[in-house]
């Protein structure tokens, strides 16, 4: 190869021109890939709001005028109304009529201190959520080492035990709890194990993905100075993943609170129930309290378990979705 | 290893013997909160009360009910003869005859003061079979009752049902118009029937019949095989089958009672039954409005919720996509902007699912619309809190080197960050997708729109708990499909990071996922 003092554009061996024409063809059918993605991706995007538009009760551009209803609806006698539904004060309005009648619904402690209703709803539903996290986590507890590959030799337990948890999982939680309401009637116990039935599932799973993540380290010293299985995940395991279970458990709070709410709102108890009743009877102060009370439980639930996770296992608890 | 090393290594972590007290006995104490929490919940509930008044037997039957179907013939006593009724609904169609209610007919003589017993059909039906029994009206002519009212009383001679005999299994029930013999196994009990007056059995009862005060009603159980309650003025019987009624065709279309083979030879080459259409036509239309099980609207409303959760999905991703740059506070170096878009997100998230379904629910109307709407609100907030954590993890150095070859902000965010996020939005979206699928099914029930609606309704009634198991098979079905889908597109995306893990690419970390993720 003689060296020479003029630039020349490189020239391509002919290996070289096949490599550069296949990557030119793969990146070609790439790009076609994309594109024919996106056009799909939009035509059942359009194709599915047609849809909805077409079974829907009111049409889209008709009804767009009055989206606010909700809101124009609610607007209370003065604003000064909504905090009287919250804190059970009478209201200057009182007409003997279920609109007004805030102090009806105090829940006395003792003869001079009482709970007001909408706030012992809330302590109702978060009640529901907080126990049937507990009952939910402590059978997912169970049942995750079960499922996990390396703690489990046997296979078709660990398939078992999977395939429950992912029926437990998909099972539609207003399928149990409307199954349980024929059998209980009214009241918060068919929630708590509707709620509690699917944290099973949902929960069961993350903690053996946990387990399977686990250092074996431990584990193996256990087994080498004769440990039986029990001792083997209690010692060498459970302190390993306990952070984490922990942090799933508050995670899993956080949309038990919600999902409670829900199922609330089709006859389970709690807030749900008495927000879905105040806007069906058109209560106005009274819905804003509670949408107002909800917003602020939503959130403080939220800002707790996001601290009490960054507390339990450090930054990770907001490291989302990052491969490391 | 002799006791001063033991002791030399004590000494050199002290930190490992003398933990503070609610440490070591963190675990106990963790439990015992959480029993004493138990404890207060079940005061709080009740639920012990609840539990004790619930109706177990109703459990059983509501869940047999789930998978099987029950069939009432209701025998009433005449003065010397029997009638049987089916309720009018019946899912044996207009004019049952099923081969387990064996009839004997006799020729009576009796006043005709009153309409007398129609006597169907021979005393052992010979045609179809248990799952498909009866046959069409036209080949099993019943006598009207109305042409034999006489026009004055007098005595009249005809044929009319004396003795029948319900066949549930093992066990059966012979009945006569004094006297009910029932039998269950190797047991039998014969009750004496006053007419109007008593129900007196001759012998102790055993466990599987009860009497609540001499001479009532006395309820016979067969396990699930059915029921019986033998009255002072008839004896009503459940028999259970096992499988979905009618799940094709119901008791009024006309390839009813028809087998596979059969209905498959109309559909291709029989004579039209309806002139207007093809056969083809008539069968797919019976399908669909299917009385009994209303194929056609269930799977309307399925397909609602599949799209609620589709189009809220990929808005919310659509929307969050640019905010989410907004928020992160690498990328937009404004604090201002990054709150006020955070503090959105917030907002979007805290007002509630519910709120927002009830909200748009009482704008659109009830339908799809409302439900999307919801799970496009509140997933905006809660997919732009997600990516604009993502964007506020991703490695500068990539950005760096696109920015020092002088490329405008625009491609910066193009070629620096976008390559680093996409998969992670789109992995993010995907478990959206998959879990909104799950929650537009709850939604619905507050008149959001979807199959959640009609679920509801389905339960509320009591009586449908089949048709709200095949719901919930469809629900299951579309879950798991949408699942798959959501795990292989994952599967194809997270290849691309390429993080060195080829080996078990799939693994979840050992970290938290988003809170919606575990939905």
């Amino acid at each position: 190869m003689s060296a020479t003092d003029v630039y020349r554009a490189p020239t391509l061996s002919t290996e070289g021109a096949l490599v550069e024409r296949h990557w030119r063809d793969l990146a070609a059918r790439r790009r076609l890939y994309t594109i024919g993605g996106l056009v799909f991706l939009l035509l059942a995007l359009s194709g599915s709001l047609w849809f909805a538009n077409e079974t829907n009760a009111g049409k889209f551009f008709d009804r767009l005028p009055h989206i606010a209803d909700f809101f124009v609806e609610l607007k209370p006698r003065d604003w000064f109304d909504p905090v009287r539904a919250l804190f059970d004060l009478p209201s200057p309005y009182d007409d003997g009529s279920l609109k007004f009648d805030y102090p009806e619904g105090r829940v006395y402690l003792t003869q001079g201190i009482y709970i007001p209703e909408y706030f012992y709803r809330m302590i109702e539903t978060l009640n529901i959520a907080l126990f049937s996290t507990l009952v939910g986590s402590t059978f997912g507890f169970l049942l995750c080492f079960l499922a996990a590959s390396n703690i489990t030799a046997s296979r078709w337990l660990r398939f078992t035990t999977r395939r429950f948890l992912e029926i437990v999982r998909a099972f539609p939680e207003i399928v149990i709890a409307g199954f349980f309401l024929a059998i209980f009637s009214l009241g918060p116990i068919p929630a708590i194990l509707a709620v509690s039935i699917h944290t099973v599932g949902a929960l069961g799973k993350m903690f053996f993905e946990v387990v399977e993540n686990a250092d074996m380290k431990p584990d193996e010293g256990l087994r080498a100075v004769g440990a039986n299985w029990v001792e083997r995940v209690w010692f060498g395991i459970v302190p390993q993943v306990l952070p984490n279970f922990m942090s799933y458990f508050l995670l899993r709070f956080e949309i038990n609170v919600r999902a409670s709410t829900i199922l609330g709102a089709v006859g389970a108890g709690g807030i749900g129930e008495s927000l879905r009743l105040s806007i069906s009877r058109g209560h106005e102060a009274k819905t804003i309290a509670i949408v107002f009370l909800l917003f602020c439980t939503i959130v403080a639930v939220d800002q707790f378990s996001a601290w009490l996770r960054q507390r339990l296992v450090g930054r990770q608890a907001f490291a989302y979705g990052r491969g490391e | 290893m002799n006791a001063d090393a033991i002791n030399d290594i004590a000494a050199r972590h002290p930190e490992a013997f003398r933990r503070p007290l609610w440490k070591r006995y963190a675990a106990p104490f963790g439990v015992l909160l959480c029993i004493l929490y138990t404890f207060y919940c079940w005061w709080f509930f009740s639920i012990g009360i609840v539990l004790e008044k619930a109706n177990w037997n109703l459990a059983g039957a509501y869940l047999a009910d789930w998978v099987s179907y029950e069939i009432r013939p209701d025998i009433e006593f005449k003065d010397d003869y029997l009638t049987i009724d089916y309720s009018r609904f019946s899912k044996l169609g207009s004019n049952p005859n099923p081969d387990w209610v064996i009839k004997q007919i006799a020729a009576i003589e009796r006043r005709g003061d009153t309409a007398p017993a129609p006597a169907m059909a021979t005393d052992k039906s010979s045609q179809g079979s248990f799952m498909a029994p009866g046959a069409p009206a036209a080949e099993n002519p019943a006598p009207s009752p109305d042409k034999s009212v006489p026009a004055a009383p007098k005595t009249i001679r005809e044929k009319a049902v004396v003795a029948a005999t319900v066949v549930l299994g093992s066990g059966q029930i012979a009945i006569t118009p004094n006297l009910v013999t029932v039998t269950r196994g190797a047991e039998s009990v014969i009750f004496d029937i006053a007419k109007d007056r008593s129900v007196t059995p001759r012998t102790p009862l055993p466990y599987w019949i009860e009497q609540r005060k001499p001479g009532s009603t006395a309820y016979v159980s067969f396990g699930f095989l059915g029921r019986a309650e033998v009255q002072n003025d008839e004896v009503i019987a459940w028999r259970r089958f096992f499988g979905w009624a009618n799940f094709v065709f119901d008791t009024n279309s006309p390839f009813w009672g028809k087998s596979f083979g059969e209905v498959a030879s109309l559909i291709v080459s029989g004579e039209r039954i309806d002139a207007s259409r093809s056969n083809a036509a008539l069968a797919w239309d019976n399908i669909l409005y299917n009385a009994e099980w209303q194929h056609g609207d269930v799977w309307l409303k399925l397909l609602q919720t599949i799209v609620m959760a589709f189009v809220g999905t990929v808005l919310a991703s659509i929307v969050a996509f640019p905010l989410a740059f907004l928020a992160a506070r690498n990328i937009t170096p404004s604090w201002m902007a990054n709150q006020a878009t955070k503090r959105f997100f917030d907002f979007l998230r805290s007002v509630d699912m519910l709120i927002w379904a009830l909200f748009f629910t009482r704008g659109f109307g009830p339908g799809p619309l409302a439900g999307m709407s919801a799970i496009f609100f509140t997933d905006t907030g809660t997919l732009g809190k997600l990516y604009s954590e993502a964007l506020e993890n991703i490695d500068d150095k990539q950005r760096e080197g696109i920015r020092s070859v002088g490329a405008t902000p625009a491609m910066v965010q193009r070629y620096g960050v976008l390559p680093q996020v996409l998969p992670v939005f789109l992995s993010q979206s995907l478990y959206f997708w998959e879990s909104n699928t799950r929650s537009a099914t709850i939604i619905g029930a507050v008149g959001a729109g979807g199959i959640g609606l009609k679920l509801w309704e389905a339960m509320r009634t009591n009586t449908n708990w089949a048709n709200v198991f095949y719901m919930v098979l469809l629900i299951l079905l579309v879950v798991f499909i949408f699942d798959n889908i959501s795990n292989y597109l994952r599967r194809k995306l997270m290849g691309t990071i390429g993080n060195g893990n080829n080996e078990r690419p799939q693994r979840t970390p050992t970290r938290p996922l988003p809170a919606a993720q575990i939905a």
